[in-house]
């Protein structure tokens, strides 16, 4: 299972990089954290449209595949897939079916913790 | 005083007000927070594929994103998250736990609005740009590939 622990070193400082971009644009622009997790799923989109993601990820994994960035070239290349194999309706279809198991999770879990705890922020 | 003197004095007077975030250390925690989720994911991942030999990459690397993803929405349930939020700023938002992050602490926010127009609409208020953004992007990038 750690057949390569050098793999968790650059899991870390690509994924620490990347929060740290964030970081920074937070401290220089004011962003509210919506506006950081819509940019950073352009960029994750982005990079995975001219192919650059698939050579980050083979390097670093999780560190790109973790941030939002991974969401991102998720959603991009599901829809590419699908759009290659099925056509037009592959296009639509292909970045939800891909993120689906995220989201759906989000949702389930957001809720029933909402169900459950009550809000602690007064 | 007109209203561009105005504003100009109220943003001055909000700017000074605002509590000053450290930038040095502020990007350090953002850092190493943001880089240990990632190793936790990948973890996950290689534990995952460990287990379950058959497992694909792709199925493993999903099944990492969900378990997060709920450990994220438990901790917010618990109030530990926002803390971790407080020190790492941004190692705590990109990372895709700050996504579910977003869709559980504003479900609990919003609970005593009601069920439907409280929890349910409102769990989205940041989750959902980001959820708009990228079904948009990823139908652009569909379009794209099919065409060229």
């Amino acid at each position: 299972m750690f057949d390569d622990p050098l793999i968790y070193l650059k899991v870390f400082l690509v994924g620490g990089l990347v929060c740290m971009i964030g970081q920074i644009l937070i401290i220089t622009t004011q962003m509210t954290s919506a506006r950081i997790l819509v940019s950073f799923l352009l960029l994750g989109a982005f990079l995975e449209i001219i192919g650059v993601y698939q050579t980050i990820y083979n390097f670093a994994g999780a560190g790109i595949a973790i941030p939002i960035t991974g969401f991102g070239a998720s959603l991009a290349r599901g829809a590419i897939d699908a759009g290659q194999n099925l056509g037009l309706i592959g296009v639509l279809t292909g970045g939800l079916t891909a993120t689906a198991g995220g989201i759906a999770a989000a949702i389930f879990a957001g809720f029933v913790v909402a169900m459950i705890f009550n809000s602690r922020t007064k | 005083m007109n209203e561009t003197q105005r504003n100009e004095k109220y943003n001055a007077y909000i700017k000074s007000k605002m509590p000053k975030t450290k930038a040095w250390p502020s990007l350090f925690h953002a850092f190493w927070v943001g880089g240990l989720i990632c190793c936790l994911g990948e973890f996950i991942k290689e534990l995952c594929l460990y287990i379950f030999p058959y497992m694909t990459s792709l199925e493993a690397s999903n099944w990492s994103s969900i378990i997060i993803i709920i450990i994220a929405a438990l901790l917010t349930g618990f109030g530990i998250y926002d803390k971790i939020g407080a020190y790492a700023g941004a190692g705590s938002i990109i990372p895709i736990t700050g996504f579910s992050n977003s869709i559980a602490s504003s479900a609990l926010e919003f609970k005593r609005e009601g069920m439907v127009f409280g929890l349910m609409a409102k769990m989205f208020v940041i989750a959902g740009p980001v959820i708009v953004t990228g079904v948009l992007v990823s139908i652009f990038a569909g379009l794209l590939y099919l065409i060229f």
